[in-house]
């Protein structure tokens, strides 16, 4: 099974590579990560999903708490969150080809970021399910690179998992 | 409070004074020498050793020996690598250690200059946390952080990577402030509803068994641990790292559980109801067969570090928190206990299945540790190095007092016992301090030997020297149908070599000159190495295969 966790950490260097480090040295494999800062400029989430059972999900939690930089984790994935994922697409587009490129990018709201003589360069948001889809429709075309963010997710509502005075705990609110 | 301007070496020296350090243990090099420059100026007492490795070792055995934090220095690139082993060491066995190592100077980082290794990276798996200081003005809140995070919690080393530059740029000196470390506050005191839940397993309890590890030791519980034993009436059985934790002369000790453990132990295991695990971390050494492992009991486990529960085995009741104050916690709560049948099966065990060894042949090293034993009385400070002899001073010496047991647990780490034995002997001048060593163990790190001497530090090196890798030979005869592949040792003249290095050497081969060596070695006011040259195949019995059931022993 897959888990979103989203991860509190002081924004300090070496911090990705203490998290990525951790992950890598016990085995416990990174599907996906994407970090930045917060409101707080002295703070960045982590958004990391990664595969394994609650036992192995336990673990991780765990060692992830031992980090010191680390300040709190919460596990969303059986909460109600919203979240995005960001792909560019370079696909091929002929003279011919574009009108219906522009059309499944309308579709899919996506955006046209640059274009070339024989490319479209493609913005997308969305959920995995989403980027998935468009990708397959494009694909046709002829994808010449694509780059995808890694996902970022937050919970709905009022409930937040960035707190980050509160302490090191996974479902404080 | 600003105050006058320093250098950052100096900054870092009054930093150390600032968490009492009195003693490091270091080696210096290019990019250490700011700081060296201004350790000449302080009071801190610098032992410089013959290696890093020794001084990293030497700083762990003075934390475990005194319950301080052990402070080593070294330069950068091989002197920072030098200390890579001490630092797992330490990491292994949870030890406060805060090592500091100079870096070459910021515009020459990443450049794969003349000594320079990314030692934070380096060591990022094996330190509890890490600092490369970037800015001269973080250098005192960073000495104090990294103190307080190898002190605290579960204790581990902490390393602070100091560029030259840093070291020699001016800074306005400036006390540090309150910590501000967000993502670390350890638990401390066990959640009230999990310690009364453990009350009540204990009270249903017919055959309770308490197995007490390093931690016992770390947090200062023996006293505690004593009183849980004697309330309960219940037998306690210690890891390696827990063994001076619990007297073991005391009825209710079954000594050491796991691979080399007493038989009564590991049938306690196999038979008790109810597990209460203190400061103990499960480690395959200990458990054997996870599937049989305490297969009818319930577990407690109670340890300041939570993700060492469940990681190895289901536990029923996790308490998290230090141990001396859930310890505490439980006997506030706790009814005494009788449990006279428990209590007679495992005194029949004992008597059924004492510890033994064969007296026939020459020397034997059960003997020579008895021996060690019977002079200090129990009350020397022993350190070991790893193998055959660490196994058969696990079993033969009986350890009474918290801190006297200075062994290299998790890692394993050969070469470990005489550095760690010079870091006990400066911790505590007025013990008597020996390394228990075995043959192959000792020429790891033997040439610390010229650093005990140098500083007059009486430590007793009793070398079991049976010119073999005793424990890889032991191995090779039950598991490799002894085909002794590189086992065998040609060893130098250790009497000659401890002379050389101008410490007192005394051979022995007959059973009549070890208390006489021994006697004159404690008496002695210089190191003294004494060769006990003995029997080439003996076997450190019982044992259980690597992977077995505790109830399916060797011997």
């Amino acid at each position: 099974m897959h888990h979103t966790l989203a991860i509190l950490v002081e924004n300090n260097p070496g911090v990705l590579a203490r998290v990525a480090g951790l992950f890598s040295r016990r085995g416990f494999n990174i599907d996906s990560l994407a970090v930045g800062r917060t409101e707080n400029p002295a703070v960045s989430r982590m958004t990391v999903v990664v595969e394994g059972d609650d036992h192995i999900l336990e673990q991780v939690t765990k060692q992830l708490h031992k980090l010191v930089d680390v300040i709190k984790i919460n596990d969303i994935t059986r909460d109600a969150y919203v979240d995005r994922e960001l792909v560019m697409i370079k696909v091929r587009a002929e003279a011919s080809e574009r009108a219906e490129i522009m059309q499944l990018v309308d579709i899919f709201r996506a955006r046209i970021v640059d274009v070339g003589h024989k490319t479209l360069t493609i913005e997308v948001t969305g959920n995995e399910g989403k980027i998935n889809a468009f990708e397959d429709c494009l694909r046709p075309f002829g994808i010449k690179e694509l780059v995808r963010t890694g996902k970022i997710a937050m919970l709905r509502g009022l409930r937040s998992s960035s707190k980050s005075s509160s302490h090191k705990e996974e479902d404080d609110d | 409070m600003k105050g006058k301007e320093l250098s950052g070496a100096q900054v870092l020296i009054k930093s150390l004074e600032a968490a009492n350090v009195d003693t490091i243990f270091g080696y210096p090099g290019g990019q250490a020498l700011p700081i060296y420059d201004a350790l000449y100026d302080s009071e801190v007492r610098h032992i410089l050793t013959r290696h890093e490795q020794g001084a990293a070792h030497a700083a762990d055995g003075y934390a475990r020996a005194t319950g301080k934090p052990g402070v080593c220095l070294a330069t950068s690139g091989p002197g920072a690598t030098n200390l890579v082993t001490g630092i797992a060491n330490a990491y292994m066995d949870s030890v406060p250690l805060v090592a500091i190592t100079g870096q070459v100077p910021r515009r020459l980082l990443g450049r794969d200059s003349f000594q320079e290794a990314d030692i934070v990276g380096i060591t990022m798996p094996i330190t509890k946390h890490s600092y490369h200081v970037e800015d001269p003005s973080e250098l005192a809140r960073v000495v104090k952080e990294a103190f307080h995070i190898a002190t605290t919690g579960r204790p581990g080393p902490v390393l602070i990577d100091v560029p030259s530059d840093i070291s020699l740029a001016k800074v306005e000196y400036e006390e540090p402030g309150e910590l501000f470390l967000p993502g670390y506050r350890p638990v401390l005191d066990g959640d009230p509803v999990q310690v009364a839940a453990a009350a009540r397993a204990i009270a249903e309890s017919e055959r309770p068994l308490i197995y007490a590890g390093g931690g016992v030791v770390t947090s200062g519980a023996h006293e505690e641990l004593l009183r849980l034993a004697e309330l309960l009436m219940a037998p306690v059985c210690t890891t390696l790292m827990g063994l001076s934790g619990f007297p073991g002369n005391h009825p209710l000790s079954l000594g050491m559980l796991g691979m080399h453990g007493t038989k009564y132990a590991n049938f306690a295991v196999c038979e008790c109801d109810l597990l209460i695990a203190v400061g103990a971390r499960f480690d395959d050494r200990v458990t054997g067969k996870l599937e049989t492992f305490a297969p009818e009991a319930r577990i407690i486990h109670i340890d300041i570090d939570p993700a060492e529960i469940g990681k190895n085995v289901r536990v029923d009741i996790p308490i998290v928190g230090d141990v001396k104050r859930v310890l505490s916690q439980l006997l506030e709560i706790l009814r005494p206990g009788l449990r006279e049948a428990w209590r007679e099966k495992i005194e029949a065990w004992k008597k059924e299945y004492p510890l033994t060894y064969c007296e026939q042949g020459r020397l034997k090293p059960q003997a020579i540790i008895r021996e060690i034993y019977r002079l200090t009385e129990g009350k020397a400070r022993i350190t070991t190095e790893v193998g055959q002899h660490q196994m058969w001073t696990a079993q033969y010496y009986t350890f009474t007092r918290p801190r006297s047991f200075i062994t290299s647990g998790g890692l394993g780490t050969m070469g470990f016992g005489m550095p760690a034995a010079i870091g006990v002997q400066v911790g505590c001048p007025d013990e008597t301090v020996f390394d228990i060593a075995g043959d192959g163990s000792i020429q790891m790190n033997i040439q610390e030997l010229c650093t005990a001497v140098n500083y007059e530090l009486p430590i007793n090196v009793a070398i079991i020297n049976n010119g073999f890798l005793g424990m890889v030979r032991q191995w090779q005869e039950f598991f490799y149908n002894r085909r002794y592949s590189q086992s065998e040792l040609r060893n130098p003249d250790f009497v000659k070599l401890a002379e050389a290095y101008g410490a007192e050497g005394i051979r022995v081969t007959k059973k009549a000159e070890v208390a006489p060596a021994l006697e004159q070695a404690i008496r002695s006011a210089k190191p003294v190495m004494i060769d006990f040259v003995v029997d080439r195949e003996d076997n450190v019995l019982p044992m259980v295969p690597p992977g077995g059931s505790l109830d399916k022993m060797i011997g």
